[in-house]
């Protein structure tokens, strides 16, 4: 190979042209970042972010760090810095094992394939599995790192409502049936059943029951997404879809959020024929995953109880969980809902539907603090007055900041509103919620009985169905 | 040659392009010799600066603070050379409002449009008035940010219940809104640059959206979702007439340097209309502004040499 010679600088227009007509049509149609601009802005280090799905890795001893990896490097040195196999270190599929063994999982190690982190995961099972306008079925909203994937494979993707139990299994049958009436049928049916990304619900023992018959009546395969399982903070723990049936299940889970994001590794357990071609798929996509990374793994779970770690972890993240749930009754004003997570990273708020989120975020950017929009979570135009709001990544102290000030200037929204809309007269939506009782039996009626469905309960809690009715 | 800072990025919503035009300019600054001190303007801007002492700054912010005046204040009290428009031209041009009326009064055509704060919803009621400015200006409408450069909070009201919701949108990105009249036609972009200190238009480049949902403004200008027609397909009437408007425009707003008006070809009366005089258009890969000029062949150097020499014309 020849080095390039010096850079000819070439006009901008037959720069554009040129790239233009390379392009893949796939590019067409990959989702623009709506809100890309403004994402740029909450890097900033004034602004306080609830936009990131981040773990706090701070608390991962500098010290214990640097003794594994000098034991790595003494040890493993020439195989670490290696190329591996592309099926993974077989001391890492080990370990991968135990961490689904401890959510219920009896797992064999060949099954299990190690991944680039959980997002190589559902690039890969889209790669092996979708033609252009191949229909995905995930829910509304569903976790916005998918949506480019799967409009990068130009998938048709069909998103079905959830609330508090998580997908809404009668819309998804009515869904299929009216799939299948078109002649088409869905390539999977991806889920995060635990503590959503972002929708803070977890998917109830009846409606996992339910998905997984009709996965095995239509003979669907479900694509079962658990990063956070292992992060409860309340309530008894549900089996996994994976575990309730593995025929029709491909499963993908990851060391991001029980470890460190930063080694990129997770992985996937799919059905022998299905795996077969996800090796194939990964050894075009980078041959491995990182052996370094491996290698600092399997000496990680050598070395240490892992799972005192993810308590250690879930007792912080639930701290600060309760601290966002309490800001958020005290700040935000009596029209807006939310969700209440029994664990996970993530709460999902919804505001009233004329306040459009991605638009809010700039005003909030202004007050320093930052969310995600919404509309990231869809494929549609939906989600517009929606918000992801992460509670791991940010301290107590932050939490209760940022979400002052996130409740002013949704508050200041609300009665801006009532102006613009000719109300006269002091709006009295402007209100903070305080501690008035019934919002605080809204916001505690799911920790009470997360997964009761009494009428009464349901109709208050049901807060992930966007509804459009219009204010004023 | 010179030493020359510069200015990008800031704390405007345009951050992002800032940045990549200011890293392209760097590029062709170096290229031509130049020393280059890249700044990514922050609260430390005025010791930077003094530090840097510059003997002029190429301001390569779009928006807030970059583009509306205040960074060429602060340029002037340091006594340091700069490109583009003065602050007055850069204040006419940023705000909208105060374009748009400067263009009626002196018969430059625009939309029709009303124009209102915050306080003048809140103070005096003009909800009220809403109904009646509606009928004026007919559906569907554009409510837009007084001073937003991007298409951010830009949104259409194709009905009355639409409007204040629009309104809200709007509000989010400044104090002053302003509602106009949607003009349905076709997108041109005039590029100006003055060379021996006297204005000329660039040729034409019209915005052709590859998808036919117009109410989509982000894919308005990425690679691949809008296509550019350079010189745009126009009768040469028709385009020398925009051309003189786009100058008339550039002239009235007392801009200097460069800048970029951007107008509707109206498809029901084949009537031109300017949108908006943006004082530092974007300099990427994507943006009208390099792409005028290399159909002009003005490659992207000479460009920037020609935008620093009107900053410094003893250079």
């Amino acid at each position: 190979m020849t080095a390039p010679g010096p850079r000819h600088p070439r006009s901008a227009a037959h720069e554009i042209e040129r790239y233009a007509a390379l392009f893949a049509d796939r590019t067409k149609v990959m989702k623009s970042s709506a809100m890309r601009d403004l994402m740029a802005l909450t890097a900033r280090e004034d602004v306080i972010s609830f936009s990131g799905g981040l773990p706090d890795t701070s608390t991962f001893a500098p010290g214990f760090f640097t003794e594994l990896m000098s034991r790595v490097a003494s040890e493993s040195c020439a195989k670490a810095l290696q190329y591996g196999p592309t099926e993974g270190l077989e001391s890492v599929r080990e370990r991968i094992t135990d961490v689904m063994g401890a959510e219920g999982m009896d797992v064999d190690p060949e099954s299990v394939l190690p991944t680039s982190g959980g997002q190589q995961a559902i690039d890969l099972v889209c790669k092996i599995l979708l033609n252009p306008g191949d229909v995905v079925i995930a829910e509304a909203p569903t976790y916005p790192g998918a949506v480019p994937t799967f409009c990068s494979y130009e998938a048709d993707v069909i998103q079905i409502t959830m609330d508090r139990d998580g997908m809404q299994i009668d819309e998804l049958e009515a869904t299929l049936a009216r799939l299948e009436g078109e002649g088409r049928r869905p390539k999977f049916i991806y889920t995060i059943p635990n503590f959503h990304n972002p929708g803070g619900v977890t998917m109830s023992l009846e409606r996992r029951r339910r998905l997984i018959r009709i996965a095995a009546e239509r003979e669907l395969l479900i694509f079962e997404d658990n990063p956070y399982g292992l992060l409860r903070y309340e309530g008894e723990p549900l089996p996994t879809l994976y575990s309730l049936d593995n025929d029709f299940v491909i499963y993908a889970g990851t060391f991001s959020k029980i470890l460190s994001p930063g080694v990129r590794i997770g992985w996937l357990v799919a059905p022998p024929a299905v795996r077969a071609k996800l090796v194939l798929g990964k050894g075009s996509a980078d041959l491995c995953s990182s052996s370094l990374s491996q290698y600092f793994i399997a000496e990680y779970f050598e070395s240490v109880d892992w799972q005192e770690y993810v308590r250690s972890l879930s007792e912080l993240y639930r701290r600060r969980r309760d601290v966002m749930l309490d800001a958020l009754a005290e700040h935000l004003p009596r029209e807006a809902t939310w969700t209440h997570p029994e664990g996970g990273l993530f709460v999902w708020a919804t505001l009233p539907d004329y306040i459009d989120t991605t638009d809010l975020l700039a005003r909030a950017i202004e007050e320093r603090v930052a969310f995600v929009p919404g509309r990231a979570a869809y494929v549609d135009d939906r989600g517009g007055s929606s918000m992801r709001l992460n509670f791991s990544g940010v301290t107590e102290d932050e939490i209760r900041e940022g979400i002052r000030r996130l409740g002013e200037v949704v508050r200041e929204q609300v009665a801006l509103y009532s102006t613009l809309s000719g109300q006269v007269g002091a709006p009295t939506s402007a209100a903070p919620r305080g501690t008035s009782k019934a919002s605080c039996e809204q916001a505690d009626a799911s920790a009470a009985a997360p997964h009761a469905a009494t009428p009464g309960q349901r109709e208050v809690t049901n807060v992930l169905p966007l509804t459009r009715k219009r204010a004023g | 040659m010179s030493r020359v800072a510069v200015l990008k990025g800031g704390r405007s919503l345009e951050r992002h392009v800032s940045l990549k035009s200011g890293a392209r300019v760097e590029e062709a600054l170096r290229r031509l010799g130049h020393e280059v001190v890249g700044i990514d303007v922050d609260v430390d801007l005025v010791s930077r600066l003094s530090q840097a002492a510059p003997e002029a700054a190429f301001v390569a912010l779009h928006g807030r603070d970059g583009e509306d005046g205040t960074v060429q204040e602060l340029l002037e009290a340091m006594g340091i050379a700069y490109t583009g428009s003065r602050v007055s031209a850069c204040i006419r041009a940023s705000d909208k409002v105060l374009a748009k009326h400067a263009m009626r009064d002196a018969g430059i055509p625009t939309p029709d449009f009303f124009a209102f704060s915050e306080t003048a919803f809140k103070g005096l009621g003009v909800a009220q008035a809403v109904p009646a400015i509606t009928a004026r200006l007919s559906f569907p409408l554009v409510v837009k940010p007084a001073s937003q450069g991007s298409a951010l909070g830009i949104k259409f009201a194709s009905s009355q219940s639409s409007v204040p919701g629009a309104l809200l949108a709007a509000f989010s990105y400044d104090r002053k809104v302003l509602l106009e009249r949607y003009v349905d036609g076709r997108e041109l972009a005039v590029s100006i640059l003055e060379q021996n200190g006297e204005p000329a238009a660039l040729p034409i480049v019209e915005a052709v959206p590859e998808q036919e949902d117009f109410y989509d403004f982000e894919s308005r200008y990425e690679i691949g979702r809008t296509r550019f027609v350079c010189p745009a397909d126009l009768d040469p009437e028709l385009a020398a007439h925009a051309a003189t408007i786009a100058l008339h425009a550039f002239k009235l707003l007392g801009c200097s340097g460069f800048a970029r008006v951007d107008l509707m070809l109206d498809g029901s009366d084949g009537e031109l209309y300017v949108l908006e005089v943006n004082p530092i258009p974007g300099l990427t890969e994507t943006s009208l502004l390099p792409q005028a000029a290399d159909a002009a062949d003005i490659g992207f150097d000479r460009l920037i040499e020609l935008i620093l020499a009107a900053a410094l014309p003893a250079l």
